[in-house]
C-alpha cells in the first residue's frame, strides 16, 4: 500500500479545525455541553468516550449532518455552523457500510467527483489512484454486496478522500470489523492520514484504536472534553479518575499522601497533578506499574493468572482484601499458581490519587 | 416413526394440493366462462371473430368509440397516477426516514385510511371538490387521477415502505450528503436505483387498480375502461366480456412480472445494511 505519487504532490495542506461552545441537546438529554476542540492542520484526533458522551454528535456537528443549538464552527478560519453538509467540503467514512449499493466501487468514488463536474478522464485517473492507494485496484469494478466489510470501508475511505476533502471524517469506520482487519485497516488509515496530510476528526469507543491511530486523543464525557492530550500523555498523565478509569486498566488502591508522593503497597510513588494530596486517598495504578514476586511471606495471593498473548495478567488479593491486577511477561504466567503467596511493590511511576469514597 | 412422518407428509402434500386446486378453480372458472363466451360462434361453433376484433386497434376504434375512450382515459390515468404517487410518496417517505422519524405512525395511519373508506363515501367527499376542479380546469377524465392517488396510496405505501426498509437509507443519504450531493441529486441517484424494486412494485399495483377502478368514475360520470365496459356491456357483451377478460389477464401478467423482477433483484443484489460483522 502506497500514496500515489501524482496524487499526494496534489494533496491539499490541512486545515484548522475548531469547534466552539458547541451545544446540542435531545430533550432533557445534553450530548454536547458546552464542548471546544481545536484540531491543527493535518492532524488526527480521535474522540473517545462510553456510549452516549456526546462524541459522535460533536462529529455529526463538524459534518453538519447535526445544528449544534449554540457554538460556532470553523473550518479554516471560515464559520460553516450554518453551511449545508454537501458544501462544508469534508469527506466521512460512516460505521455503517455506506457504499451505494447500485454503483460499483469505482463508480463509488467517482460520484464525489462526478458532482464537482470533473471530465471523465479525471475521475477515472482520481478512482484508479485512489483504489491504489487502499489497495483494492483489482476490486474496482465490484459491488458492494461482492465485497467483504473491511474493503467496502477502504473503499468508502478511497471515496471520501477522493473529493480531497478540507477534514476527514471518520465516524468508528472499523466498529463492524473482526478484530484482525480492524487492526489492518486502522493502520492503513494512519499511513493514508500520514500520506495526504487531510485534518481528520476519529470517533471510536475502541481506546486502543484512539491510542494507535491519532496525535491526540479527548476523552468525552457527558458532552464534554474531560482531558485531550497526545496517548502517551493520556495513558501515563491522567488529570482525572474518569480517564484513568476509562483508558487502560487501573488497580484502586488505598493509600496516604505524603509530600506529593503516595505511600501505596509498601512502596512511595509520585502524584500527578490534579491528585487529592493530604491523608488518606486511593491511587490509581497501573497493571504494569507494579512488581510482582513469589514470596512464601508476601502479603497478596494470587487468585488468578491469564495469558494474554504478548503479555498475562496476575490477579491478586491483599490484606485488607483489595483485588491488584498486575501486569507480568507471558512467560511468567505459569509460575504463579492460585494460592501462590507473593509480594507487591509499585514501580514507581507517577500515579493520580482521588480521594476515597 | 419413520412412517407416520411419511403418513403426515403425504396428508400434508394433499391437503396443500387440494387447497391449490380448489383456489385454481375458483379463480380459473370465471375466467374459462367468460373465455367460452367470447368464442361461441353461430350454431354452436367456436369463433375467434370478438379476439381478433379486439386486437384490431384501429377497428376497435371504429366500432367502439366508446371502448377506445376508455381504454385511453385509463391508460393516461395509470400513467398520472404512478407519476402523482411516486412524485409525492418517494420524497415523503424518505425525508419521514430520515428527519422525521416520529412522523412515521402517522404518515402510515394516514395512508392506510383509504382502505376503510369506501369509494362511495369517498366519492361523497370528493364532489365538491370536483365541481371546483371541473369549474376551473375542465371535465377531463384526466383529473381523476388525483383522487385515484388516494385510492393506490395504500398498496403504494406498503411497497415503498418494504423497499426504504431493505436499505440504510439514512447513511447512503448522509454519505452522499457529505461528498456534496444537494437533496434532489440523494432522491434521483441514491434513493431512487435502490428503490427500483419496490417503485416498480408500487406502480404496478396502482396501475392495476386503475385499470380495474369503476364505482368512482362512473360516479362522477367519467368514462373510463370499465365504464366504457360497462356501456358496452348493453350493446355488445361478447366484446365487453373480451376486454374484461384482457385486462384482467393483464393485470395478472404484470403482478407475476412483478413478483419475478423482485426476486431476481434481491438474489442479485443484497443490500448491506448496519452491524453486519465481516472479514476482510
Amino acid at each position: 500500500m502506497r500514496a500515489p505519487e501524482r496524487w499526494t504532490d496534489a494533496h491539499r495542506e490541512g486545515v484548522t479545525v475548531q469547534l466552539m461552545n458547541l451545544r446540542r441537546s435531545y430533550g432533557s438529554l445534553n450530548a454536547l455541553d458546552d464542548f471546544t476542540l481545536h484540531i491543527a492542520p493535518g492532524e488526527l484526533v480521535a474522540l473517545l468516550g462510553p456510549s452516549g458522551c456526546g462524541k459522535t454528535t460533536a462529529l455529526r456537528c463538524l459534518a453538519g449532518l447535526e445544528d449544534p443549538d449554540a457554538g460556532r464552527i470553523e473550518v479554516g478560519g471560515r464559520d460553516v455552523t450554518s453551511t449545508p453538509t454537501n458544501r462544508r467540503d469534508m469527506g466521512m467514512v460512516f460505521q455503517a457500510y455506506s457504499l451505494f449499493p447500485h454503483m460499483t466501487a469505482r463508480q463509488n468514488v467517482e460520484f464525489g467527483l462526478q458532482l464537482r463536474r470533473r471530465s471523465a478522464l479525471q475521475r477515472r485517473a482520481r478512482a484508479a489512484d485512489m483504489l491504489d492507494l487502499v489497495a483494492l485496484s483489482d476490486q474496482a469494478d465490484k459491488y458492494a454486496h461482492q465485497m467483504s466489510g473491511g474493503q467496502q470501508q477502504r473503499v468508502a475511505l478511497a471515496r471520501a478522500l477522493a473529493i480531497e476533502p478540507e477534514v476527514l471524517l471518520l465516524d468508528e469506520p472499523l466498529s463492524a470489523l473482526d478484530a484482525k482487519v480492524r487492526s489492518q485497516l486502522r493502520d492503513e488509515i494512519r499511513r493514508i492520514q500520514l500520506a495526504v496530510g487531510t485534518t481528520t476528526l476519529f470517533v471510536t469507543h475502541d481506546q486502543e484504536e484512539a491510542l494507535a491511530v491519532a496525535d491526540r486523543v479527548g476523552v468525552m464525557r457527558a458532552g464534554h472534553l474531560e482531558q485531550l492530550a497526545a496517548p502517551q500523555d493520556l495513558y501515563a498523565h491522567p488529570t482525572s479518575e474518569f480517564v484513568a478509569d476509562f483508558v487502560g486498566l487501573t488497580n484502586r488502591l488505598p493509600g496516604v499522601a505524603v509530600d506529593g508522593h503516595a505511600d501505596v503497597l509498601g512502596g512511595r510513588v509520585p502524584l500527578l497533578d490534579g491528585s487529592a494530596r493530604s491523608g488518606d486517598i486511593v491511587v490509581l495504578v497501573r497493571p504494569e506499574g507494579i512488581d510482582i514476586a513469589l514470596d512464601p511471606s508476601g502479603s497478596a495471593t494470587v487468585l488468578s493468572a491469564s495469558f494474554l498473548g504478548a503479555h498475562g495478567r496476575v490477579t491478586t488479593e491483599i490484606a485488607d482484601g483489595h483485588r491488584v491486577v498486575v501486569q507480568v511477561p507471558s512467560s511468567w504466567v505459569a509460575r504463579y499458581q492460585p494460592g501462590a503467596r507473593v509480594r507487591l511493590a509499585p514501580r514507581g511511576d507517577a500515579a493520580l490519587a482521588v480521594a476515597p469514597n | 416413526m419413520s412412517g407416520n412422518r411419511a403418513a403426515a407428509r403425504r396428508r400434508q402434500a394433499l391437503f396443500r394440493w387440494a387447497t391449490i386446486s380448489i383456489c385454481l378453480v375458483f379463480f380459473a372458472l370465471p375466467l374459462l366462462g367468460m373465455l367460452e363466451f367470447t368464442t361461441r360462434g353461430p350454431g354452436g361453433t367456436r369463433s375467434p371473430q370478438t379476439w381478433a376484433t379486439l386486437v384490431d386497434f384501429g377497428t376497435v376504434s371504429a366500432e367502439y368509440p366508446v371502448l377506445r375512450e376508455g381504454f385511453l382515459s385509463s391508460m393516461g390515468l395509470a400513467v398520472f397516477t404512478v407519476v402523482i404517487m411516486l412524485a409525492l410518496l418517494v420524497p415523503t417517505m424518505t425525508w419521514v426516514r430520515l428527519r422525521l422519524p416520529h412522523l412515521s405512525r402517522t404518515v402510515e395511519f394516514m395512508c392506510l385510511l383509504p382502505l376503510t373508506v369506501p369509494a362511495i363515501v369517498l366519492v361523497v367527499g370528493l364532489t365538491p371538490v370536483y365541481a371546483w376542479v371541473t369549474y376551473l380546469f375542465g371535465e377531463s377524465t384526466l383529473w381523476l387521477s388525483l383522487a385515484y392517488v388516494i385510492l393506490v396510496l395504500p398498496y403504494a405505501y406498503r411497497s415503498l415502505d418494504a423497499g426504504l426498509r431493505a436499505i440504510d437509507v439514512k447513511t447512503l443519504a448522509e454519505a452522499s450528503r457529505s461528498l456534496g450531493a444537494g437533496w434532489g441529486t440523494v432522491m434521483v441517484r441514491i434513493v431512487l436505483p435502490n428503490l427500483r424494486t419496490a417503485v416498480l412494485s408500487a406502480s404496478f399495483l396502482s396501475v392495476a387498480l386503475v385499470l380495474g377502478e369503476f364505482t368512482i368514475a362512473n360516479l362522477f360520470s367519467r368514462k373510463n375502461l370499465q365504464v366504457a365496459m360497462y356501456e358496452l356491456g348493453k350493446s355488445d357483451a361478447k366484446i365487453s366480456i373480451a376486454v374484461g377478460l384482457a385486462a384482467l389477464v393483464f393485470a395478472f401478467v404484470v403482478l407475476f412480472a412483478m413478483s419475478f423482477i423482485g426476486g431476481a433483484r434481491a438474489a442479485a443484489a443484497p443490500v448491506a445494511r448496519t452491524g453486519r460483522k465481516e472479514s476482510a
